[in-house]
């Protein structure tokens, strides 16, 4: 049994309307908000994209819509979905596959499919198949990381996609629209760094799932409306008289792609634990730091991605850093203790978990483990596993 | 051949000679010849440990050691090998990597396995990112890429590690003998158009495979090896023998199949029998060309060396988008005349089996030919379960018999 008292605070007021319009987003499968956008003008086209990243500074810079398709979530029933998979392959494709043959990705102009994994590449050829009408695109993002080689070659992938955007919206994207796009996409990232801040230094004005759903809203929103909410969410917050609990502060790891139920999130606060840091919806803030403004836009965008993204298990570690930046990143957030959770059939948030646990062992920083999937509905195991590992901590400092 | 590699590989500490762990799909055999260096290939020591036996306990040790039940058994069965000591297939130890080559090719496991060994080696670990054929083509820009790369990074990498000067000659000779051998390979893997067919094109196929997707490519022996294989299969069509199997040669070819997917190979021939012992040859597989397209008509092009390995590596089976490797395999079915398509989906392996659900039902519209599916995995015992295999086979074959009653 957890120590932890329940740590939400019901928002009321304007703190409350901006959730509710967060919460609504979450939840609009049929991308009902991106249909509202593009109803303004004829020529508005939205590019739909997969986890986990993409340059959407290049795709805004075209004059599209760049749109997170994130699976179905916890909504969404499978009908068809698992006619498409056997069952030892994870549950975002078939949810994804579903919400495309039930017509509800109706909205999206075309797709990109960044390449994370054999699952999602797999996929972009279905999506091929099943929507020949459609732009889809696998974007390789390099794993080479020298300007002339990989720099280069993503340089050329990228400018394929400003093509084919500006193709479709009539808008053809120049360097001086790109660079514009940046410092727009800039100030997003600076409106999350502040969000992610807060977090850290008061982690009980930030609750994991107020957090994640005010990010989240950065998949569907035009960027500048989403920098705005970001911004007024923290002002609002800060404002709040909103109290600590005696919860302990830990990061997630692991759920980059596949994203766990909001019910999970709450159930791991319920169960002692302030999410301090954490790789959820990671595509937004993977580039963390404001892109160069100046010189060649599309060099700063490969540079970016190439030298200051942050680790995630698909792209190669070519400095054998990730042990490390784990550690720096848990101390530097003061975390107690990290939680190890990956989607089910995940190969790449599986496969790097032994080295992830090699690092906090040698480091004596305690983790636990488990998995979940998109539609996870039973959270007893997890609330006594992270309840117990929190308790743990609390009493003895490790578990 | 092969027990002769794995003998250089026991002595290579003693012969000072340095060794390359590397992986199948757009493997660079003739460059690591070029500098005298001994590859090890992780899947092929997997898939061997599997044929022997030994690889339920490995991989039982890797999920002790904390690996996930999830991911591919290929890696499990490599770490668990490892942790028993590195035991090869002949029994003599494996040498330790002095270089670990990520040829990256069709497969994202691959990155994380080197990552993987990465913390039980202290070598280095070079990259060779093989861009994906996503829209169907090899671009200008990515042919540029990954040649880029074999110059820039490997080949440098490859003088530094072996001490020795990277043979541009000798490298256009090399390829002039892989071209040869894989003419050769090409005619026996279309001999499977005779009727009957005078192989058996997945699990006979892996057989013939083995030289030209592993170590020897290049080699006057791999040249050798397939002149005469090909005169023994021409010898065959002329008897109109049917395909050598364990129990024997195969007399009445009752189903020609198109198979996609890998074999089970920790009861490879139990699989086999499966197939034979209803009369069923397998004329044409998808799995026989994860270490090139040969009979699509790629040849290493020893004009233009570096390009040529580039084009290679972008060109294996698992580098194809969904749509092609549809395209390819609906081919298989009218070219070689089969009376149905199969599908052996393996739980390890999200690069083959994400998407094969889709695969069969268009090659089914599209062929009208009879489709299967069957699930086990490559070398995880566990999830080979024979009795329910064999149903479905046994299902299959009289569903092949029901169409040709209506035809
Ligand atoms: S959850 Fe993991 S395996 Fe599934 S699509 Fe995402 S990255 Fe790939
Ligand atoms: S996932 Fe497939 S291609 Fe990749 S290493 Fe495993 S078996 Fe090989």
């Amino acid at each position: 049994m957890s120590i932890a008292a329940p740590t939400e605070t019901a928002a009321t007021g304007r703190l409350g309307e901006l959730l509710a319009r967060a919460e609504q987003l979450y939840e609009d499968l049929d991308f009902k908000a991106v249909l509202d956008w593009k109803s303004k003008d004829k020529t508005r086209r939205a590019i739909g994209f997969l986890p986990v990243y993409v340059p959407r500074e290049v795709i805004h810079a075209a004059g599209g819509l760049p749109v997170g398709i994130m699976g179905g979530g916890d909504q969404t029933e499978i009908v068809r979905g698992d006619s498409y998979f056997q069952s030892y392959i994870c549950h975002l494709p078939r949810s994804v596959i579903e919400l495309l043959v039930n017509g509800r990705l109706d909205a999206m102009d075309g797709f990109l499919f960044p390449s994370i994994c054999d699952v999602i590449r797999n996929l972009s050829g279905m999506f091929k198949l099943l929507k020949p009408e459609k732009y889809v695109h696998y974007l390789d993002l390099p794993q080479n990381f020298q300007r002339g080689l990989g720099g280069r070659f993503y340089g050329h992938e990228m400018r394929s996609v400003a093509d084919a955007v500006g193709r479709m919206t009539g808008v053809a994207p120049t360097d001086e629209s790109l660079r514009n796009s940046i410092k727009v996409y800039n100030a997003n990232r600076r409106a999350i760094n502040e969000l992610l801040k807060l977090r850290v230094d008061k982690p009980w004005l930030v609750p994991a799932t107020e957090y994640y759903l005010v990010l989240r809203a950065g998949y569907l929103l035009p960027v500048e409306e989403h920098t705005a909410m970001l911004g007024e969410y923290v002002k609002l917050v800060q404002a709040s008289d909103r109290r600590p609990m005696d919860n302990i502060r830990v990061m997630v790891r692991g759920a980059f792609c596949e994203q766990p139920p909001l019910a999970l999130l709450r159930t791991l606060e319920r169960a002692g634990c302030y999410l301090v840091d954490d790789d959820l919806a990671v595509g937004l803030r993977l580039v963390p730091d404001p892109v160069s403004e100046e010189g060649d836009p599309w060099e700063a965008l490969a540079e970016a991605f190439m030298h200051h993204s942050l680790p995630t298990a698909s792209v190669y570690d070519e400095q054998n850093q990730k042990g490390r930046l784990l550690i720096d990143k848990a101390r530097e957030v003061r975390a107690d203790g990290v939680l190890l959770m990956a989607p089910s059939f995940c190969d790449p948030a599986l496969l790097d978990q032994p080295m992830l646990q090699t690092a906090l062992e040698k480091a004596g920083i305690p983790f636990t483990s488990f998995k979940y999937s998109e539609d996870t509905g039973q959270f007893q195991v997890i609330r006594e596993q992270a309840g117990t590992f929190a308790d743990a901590i609390k009493l003895w400092g490790t578990v | 051949m092969i027990a002769d590699h794995f003998s250089k590989l026991s002595r290579a500490k003693e012969d000072g000679r340095k060794v390359v762990y590397t992986f199948v799909p757009g493997n660079l055999t003739e460059l690591l010849a070029n500098f005298d260096l001994l590859p090890v290939l992780p899947e092929i020591n997997a898939l061997q440990s599997g044929m022997r036996g030994k690889t339920g306990d490995y991989i039982h040790l890797a999920e002790k050691a904390g690996h996930s039940e999830d991911v591919c058994t290929y890696v499990k069965a490599d770490i668990g090998m490892l942790k028993s000591g590195n035991i090869g297939p002949t029994g003599e130890t494996l040498p330790p990597p002095d270089l670990l080559l990520l040829s990256y090719t069709g497969c994202f496991t691959f990155l994380k396995w080197f990552e993987l060994l990465r913390e039980e080696y202290d070598c280095p670990v070079v990259m060779l990112h093989t861009p994906y054929q996503g829209d169907g083509t090899v671009t200008e820009e990515m042919r540029q890429y990954v040649a880029g790369q074999i110059r820039e990074v490997l080949i440098p990498e490859l003088e530094k590690l072996s001490g020795r000067k990277f043979d541009e000659d000798r490298l256009r000779e090399d390829l002039k003998r892989s071209a040869k051998a894989e003419d050769d390979l090409v005619w026996v893997l279309e001999s499977a158009k005779h009727k009957p067919s005078p192989i058996d094109a997945y699990f006979g196929g892996v057989y013939y495979i083995g030289p030209m997707f592993t170590s020897f490519r290049g080699s006057q022996d791999a040249v050798e090896y397939y002149q005469l294989l090909r005169g023994e299969i021409e010898e065959r069509i002329k008897l109109g023998l049917g395909p050598v199997t364990p129990d024997g040669v195969l007399n009445e070819e009752k189903y020609r199949i198109v198979v996609e997917g890998p074999p089970n190979w920790t009861s490879f021939r139990e699989f086999w029998k499966m197939f034979y012992g209803e009369g069923a040859v397998v004329v044409a597989s998808s799995y026989t060309k994860v270490g090139g397209l040969y009979d699509r008509g790629f040849r290493h092009n020893p004009d233009q060396p570096i390009e040529t390995l580039a084009d290679y590596c972008m060109g294996c089976y698992t580098n194809l988008n969904l749509p092609d490797r549809i395209k390819l395999l609906e081919n298989y079915v009218n070219d070689y005349q089969a009376d149905g398509f199969m599908i052996n989906s393996v739980k390890s392996c999200n690069s083959f089996s994400a998407g094969q659900l889709l695969i069969l039902r268009e090659i089914e519209k599209r062929t009208g030919r009879a489709g299967g599916f069957i699930e086990s995995d490559l070398v995880d015992p566990r999830y080979f379960s024979a009795a329910n295999i064999k149903n479905r086979l046994e299902s299959y074959f009289q569903m092949i018999e029901a169409k040709r009653g209506k035809a």
